[in-house]
């Protein structure tokens, strides 16, 4: 119990952002890692529609060589949708959103941290699959190097952008498919950009602006994403 | 301390095409107890994140030790706490680490002290429980463990005695009139029968504001 007079306090005495960033980010981390099965299902959608596409359409390494980096794409990509909904919903419903929002520290760095650990629970472990699916799914070692790559750059982007939806449609019963349909346009750049990569890489072509555009697109919604999602959660937040 | 900590000028919010308020103004001074009464869906939630900033849709002026609220924002809310009636609680995570999330954005607090609050409100022994297996009372409990440990000096309590027993209340009860002879400022919305010396209240639904 506090004895001293309660006084208001100087802004300068209240805590660190990179320290009320990090909490945030590590109490997502730990949130995730008591419920497991949300861990696994991005990734289980992941593996199971790259490994439907040869079943389903042809078996063929001719085909799979071709279209392998483009099925894994669109598979990363689909899943990093999947997931999306997660970002605020729980956080919304609880209530610990609320008191996100009425942390001191700028908004827009929490709901980055926020953003981070949903690509680190999302994104990152897609990316350490990808070589596994890429040699199911008949693609040469140097195709699988750049495909790693630019999921790495790509799939950062896809929570970053991504994040922007998942705020917008937070006060909506029914959110996912205007979730798709809000986000799904401006995944298309990435897809296309990072599936142009590899084919490059495979035709033997410099792919030096490719992963130089794709690393512009990391950097703009590093920077403008946050700003965003956290406009957009003072939307919701105000609607509810 | 004569000056108001949040002041209130000519209030109005509409929500639904229904005016909820209007022309409400009114002071919350330091070392006093606000209560905000009135008949179900009457806006006590909606005022109060208002007065929280989680809520937009109004129009008059807030004013936050004197100054225009909108310029001072991190003052504001380093210096607010809010508790809502969704408890800010992650039902997979223990008490203790509900509450070291929480405290995290605002000042650093030991372990201990934040084990000694949880202890305070009947929670000891629950420390290392996930909070989904304990009870929607023992839930609010923990969110209201921040209150042993906060130092704003303004608090805005929604609903706070929702869920808790009549031992509790009473704490509460304490809680609250302590705080206010410490000098902090306390709004409360209830409809529990909240009776304190030097209480002020405000009605909605009427939109008077009395002083007792």
């Amino acid at each position: 119990m506090t004895s001293n007079p309660v006084r208001v306090q100087p802004v300068n005495e209240s805590i660190g952002v990179a320290a009320a960033m990090k909490a945030v980010f590590m109490r997502d981390i730990k949130v995730a890692f008591r419920q497991r099965q949300d861990l696994l299902n991005p990734l289980l959608f992941f593996v199971m529609v790259v490994t439907l596409f040869p079943l389903g359409v042809s078996p063929e390494v001719s085909f799979l060589r071709e279209s392998g980096a483009g099925i894994l794409w669109v598979a990363a990509l689909l899943s990093v949708l999947l997931s999306l909904d997660h970002l605020f919903r729980h956080d919304f419903d609880d209530g610990t959103l609320e008191q996100l929002v009425l942390q001191p520290q700028p908004l827009f760095l929490l709901v980055l941290a926020k953003t981070l650990a949903h690509w680190m629970l999302t994104g990152l472990p897609l990316v350490i699959l990808t070589p596994v699916l890429g040699v199911m799914v008949h693609q040469p070692g140097n195709s699988i190097g750049i495909l790693c790559l630019t999921l790495l750059i790509g799939t950062p982007v896809l929570s970053l952008i991504g994040s922007i939806g998942a705020a917008l449609t937070l006060g909506l019963r029914s959110a996912g498919v205007l979730l798709s349909l809000l986000i799904i346009p401006l995944y298309i750049p990435v897809l296309i950009f990072g599936t142009g990569t590899v084919a490059a890489a495979s035709e033997g072509a410099p792919v030096g602006a490719y992963l130089a555009l794709m690393g512009a697109f990391l950097v703009l919604a590093l920077t403008l994403a946050p700003f965003a999602s956290a406009s957009a959660l003072k939307i919701s937040m105000s609607n509810s | 301390m004569s000056e108001p900590l949040l002041q209130a000028v000519n209030l109005q919010c509409e929500r639904d095409e229904r005016i909820l308020f209007r022309d409400l103004s009114f002071s919350v001074m330091p070392g006093t107890v606000t209560r905000v009464e009135g008949p179900n869906g009457s806006g006590k939630t909606t005022l109060l994140r208002i007065l929280a900033g989680l809520n937009d849709a109004w129009s008059g002026d807030l004013y936050w030790c004197g100054q225009p609220r909108a310029g001072q924002r991190e003052s504001f809310l380093r210096n607010m706490l809010y508790l809502g009636h969704r408890p800010g609680i992650k039902p997979l995570l223990t008490p203790l680490e509900n509450l070291r999330a929480l405290m995290a954005g605002r000042r650093p607090v030991s372990d201990e002290v934040l084990s000694r609050a949880l202890e305070g409100t009947g929670l000891a022994g629950f420390q290392k429980v996930p909070c989904r297996n304990l009870s929607a009372g023992q839930q609010r409990r923990v969110a209201l463990a921040r209150l042993l440990v906060a130092d704003e000096p303004l608090w805005l309590l929604d609903e706070v005695f929702t869920a808790i027993d009549s031992d509790g209340v009473k704490a509460i009860e304490a809680l609250l009139q302590q705080r206010a002879a410490e000098g902090g400022a306390v709004v409360v919305t209830t409809h529990h029968n909240l009776q304190l010396p030097g209480m002020q209240r405000i009605v909605l639904g009427g939109g008077q504001v009395d002083d007792e």
